[in-house]
């Protein structure tokens, strides 16, 4: 699982670097953000503009990285693919997360804030 | 020499058997989005029905062979408006012989600490498909669906 990040300040970006995240990679997606995420501060801004396929078990694992945040961090999502935006859409999730719609959009949302 | 191209790749009914395990779903879905029928799908009815395999293959891994390895075995046949799918397993029976009802149970409000982490996979499946079906049968489980055109 390759995510490469980015960290400004009180910002850190994540890009997922894989085509998708699906059961055979979910756990592994989850224990990378965790040590990603530990030692920064701020919002968390995922990226997924490269992730063409998302499945439940992947959606849990996004889901799961916003409750380890939680309460004092946010994890923020841009640049949903259309079949990633449709599982969000389909599952009620996109009532759940700030979705960008792409990645510049979030970092000035961000730096705004 | 290149063959000539296949007129017929459109209608053609698509059979594959393969290890249900994560790894060997992911190669399996790959293979099959490859090949006709679904290769010749629109992107967004391609998408549908890749969530949905993956859904349908996931739980088969997850749940029928909970208690060990097995095969599962996937029939793709274009009909008028869509494909027929037919995904037969050996494992164990879905919980009661009948299928998870596949609820939300979160939505706008719910607090953070509340969110599921799971249960989105027979929500996404029942939304996606038509005609859905379980029968077990002869120790398999038996799951067949529609995918409709333009679903």
């Amino acid at each position: 699982m390759q995510l490469q990040t980015q960290t400004r300040p009180r910002l850190l970006s994540v890009l997922v670097m894989e085509d998708r995240i699906d059961a055979a990679s979910a756990i592994q997606f989850k224990e990378r953000m965790r040590d990603l995420t530990q030692t920064a501060d701020g919002r968390v801004v995922l990226d997924l503009a490269r992730v063409m396929f998302l499945d439940s078990s992947g959606l849990g694992a996004i889901v799961a990285v916003k409750k380890l945040l939680a309460p004092d961090r946010v994890l923020e999502l841009s640049s949903l693919t259309p079949t990633v935006e449709k599982v969000f859409r389909l599952t009620r999730m996109d009532t759940i997360f700030t979705i960008h719609p792409s990645h510049e959009v979030a970092v000035s949302h961000a730096a705004s804030a | 020499m290149r063959p000539a191209p296949d007129l017929k790749a459109s209608v053609q009914t698509l059979h594959l058997v393969f290890a249900a395990e994560p790894d060997a779903v992911r190669d399996g879905l790959a293979r099959m989005m490859a090949l006709p029928p679904l290769s010749g799908l629109s992107d967004d009815d391609r998408g549908t029905a890749e969530v949905v395999l993956a859904e349908v293959l996931n739980n088969v891994a997850e749940h029928a062979y909970a208690n060990g390895p097995g095969t599962v075995a996937v029939t793709l046949v274009p009909v008028g408006l869509g494909l027929d799918c037919l995904v037969v397993d050996q494992g164990v029976a879905m919980p009661d012989n009948r299928l998870p009802a596949g609820k939300l149970t979160a939505g706008p409000g719910t607090p953070v600490e509340d969110l599921p982490e799971g249960g989105f996979g027979w929500h996404l499946i029942r939304v996606l498909t038509r005609n859905l079906s379980y029968a077990r049968e002869g120790g398999c489980n038996r799951l067949s669906f529609t995918l409709p055109n333009g679903g």
